[in-house]
C-alpha cells in the first residue's frame, strides 16, 4: 500500500494520506486530477470495483468533500478517493464513462446536495423526492424540523424529556442517590 | 329545478383532474366519489357481521412496518385463522394495512392505491409514525399525520408493533365493523375536497387522475 501510495504521489500531487485499518485507506487529492487518479486506480492497480460515491457537506468550510471508495477483489483493501469541491455552485466531473453505475450515485448527490454532474445521464431526475422545491434537504443549512413543521400536520400532545433526567428520575432514582452501585456484603 | 340549476350542480360534480394531460383526462373519473348509505338496520347488521369475517388484506408494504406482516401472514401467527388474507392487489382488497412512515413518494401510491380499493373498505395505521410521525417527526420527507390524507379507522401505536399487537389490532376492527363504526369510505367521500386539499399540498407534483376508480 506504502508503495502504491508513493507510485500515485509520483504521478500527480496528494495533499493527504491516511490509514485506518490494515484494509482501509484514504487519499486526498485535486479536483482536477481525481479522473486521472480514479482510471489509474481502475486500470493498472486493480480497484475495479466502486463501492460507493459520497458527499460530505463541510458547511464551516463552505466545501463539500466527495469521496470515492473502491475496493481491490485481488488484495482486498479498500481506498477511498477524497476531494473537495466548492460548496456553491458546486460542479463535478461525471465519472460515468469509469464505472457506468455512478450515474446513479450522481443523480442521488444531485437531488438530496445539489452538485452538478454535466453529461451524467439522466441526473435531472428525481432520485426519492418528486416534485421538490426547496433546497436540497442534504445541505446542513437546510432546516429540516423547520420545513417539517411548515409543510407536515403535527399531532398535539407530543412531548420530549430530556434523557438524562427521565434516566435519573423514573429508572435510576437509587443509583442517583448513590452513584456507587452497593453490593450486597457491603 | 331548471335546466341551469342542473348544469351547475354537474359543474361542481366534475373533478379537475389536474395532473393528467388533456387528451387523456377522458379515460380517467371525472366524477367525485358518492356516498353509500347503510342499509336497514337489521340486513346491514348481517352485512358487517359477514365483512368483519371475511377482511382481505392488501399487501402492500409502505414502510419498515411491513416486515411485521409476514411473520403474522405465515405459520406462526397465521392470520387466517382470523379470517384475514393477503390479496396482491387493491381491488380485490378490504384492509389496507399502511406499515409505518409514509414518505411523500409513498403516500402517493398509498392514495391511489387506496382509491382503487373497492368499498366497504378499512385502513388500519400501524406504528407510531402514522399516528404523529414517530422518530421521523422532523423529517423532511415523511408526514406526521395520516388521517389528513386517507380516513383510519385503527391505530396501532407501536415502534414496532409485534405480530400479537397486529392481531389485536385487527380484532378491535373487527369489533368497529360489527358496531357498524368503520364509515371510513364515506368520511372520505363527504369530505373529498379537504382530503384532496391536504393531499396536494404536499404532493407537488400531481400527475395522476384526481380520483382513481
Amino acid at each position: 500500500m506504502e508503495q502504491l501510495v508513493k507510485r500515485i504521489n509520483g504521478m500527480i500531487h496528494l495533499k493527504a494520506y491516511n490509514r485506518q485499518r490494515d484494509d482501509l485507506f484514504f487519499i486526498t487529492v485535486e479536483k482536477s486530477q481525481l479522473e486521472l487518479v480514479l482510471s489509474h486506480l481502475k486500470n493498472n492497480e486493480g480497484f475495479t470495483h466502486l463501492a460507493f460515491l459520497q458527499a460530505v457537506d463541510f458547511l464551516e468550510d463552505s466545501k463539500f468533500q466527495l469521496t470515492y471508495m473502491l475496493y481491490n477483489y485481488d488484495i482486498r483493501v479498500n481506498l477511498g478517493v477524497k476531494v473537495l469541491i466548492a460548496r456553491d455552485k458546486a460542479e463535478m466531473t461525471s465519472i460515468h464513462k469509469l464505472w457506468a453505475h455512478a450515474w446513479q450515485y450522481q443523480r442521488e448527490l444531485h437531488e438530496l446536495f445539489g452538485i452538478n454532474f454535466p453529461g451524467s445521464p439522466r441526473v435531472e431526475e428525481s432520485f426519492v423526492l418528486e416534485g421538490w422545491e426547496e433546497m436540497p434537504p442534504m445541505r446542513r443549512d437546510f432546516d429540516t424540523k423547520e420545513y417539517s413543521e411548515r409543510t407536515f400536520y403535527q399531532r398535539p400532545g407530543r412531548s420530549t424529556n430530556d434523557p438524562k433526567e427521565y434516566m435519573k428520575e423514573k429508572m435510576y432514582k437509587n443509583y442517583a442517590a448513590s452513584p456507587r452501585i452497593r453490593r450486597d456484603d457491603e | 329545478m331548471n335546466r341551469k340549476h342542473i348544469d351547475e350542480i354537474e359543474k361542481q360534480m366534475k373533478l379537475a383532474n389536474e395532473g393528467l394531460p388533456e387528451e387523456e383526462r377522458k379515460f380517467f373519473a371525472d366524477v367525485i366519489p358518492t356516498r353509500v348509505d347503510p342499509f336497514n338496520k337489521y340486513w346491514e347488521q348481517f352485512l358487517n357481521w359477514a365483512r368483519s369475517r371475511s377482511l382481505w388484506m392488501l399487501a402492500f408494504g409502505t414502510g419498515c412496518g411491513s416486515t411485521e406482516l409476514r411473520p403474522l401472514m405465515t405459520s406462526r401467527f397465521d392470520m387466517a385463522r382470523f379470517g384475514i388474507f393477503p390479496r396482491p392487489t387493491p381491488r380485490q382488497a378490504s384492509v389496507f394495512v399502511v406499515g409505518g412512515y409514509a414518505s411523500i413518494k409513498t403516500i402517493k401510491r398509498i392514495i391511489r392505491s387506496y382509491e382503487q380499493m373497492q368499498g366497504p373498505k378499512y385502513v388500519i395505521a400501524l406504528g407510531s409514525c402514522t399516528i404523529n410521525g414517530g422518530m421521523y417527526y422532523d423529517s423532511y420527507n415523511t408526514i406526521n399525520r395520516l388521517d389528513y390524507y386517507i380516513p383510519v379507522d385503527v391505530y396501532i401505536a407501536g415502534c414496532m408493533p409485534r405480530p400479537e399487537a397486529l392481531i389485536a389490532g385487527f380484532n378491535r376492527l373487527k369489533e368497529k365493523i360489527v358496531a357498524g363504526e368503520c364509515e371510513g369510505m364515506n368520511e372520505y367521500t363527504d369530505k373529498f375536497d379537504w382530503f384532496k386539499k391536504n393531499q396536494k399540498e404536499i404532493i407537488k407534483d400531481w400527475n395522476m387522475p384526481d380520483y382513481n376508480w
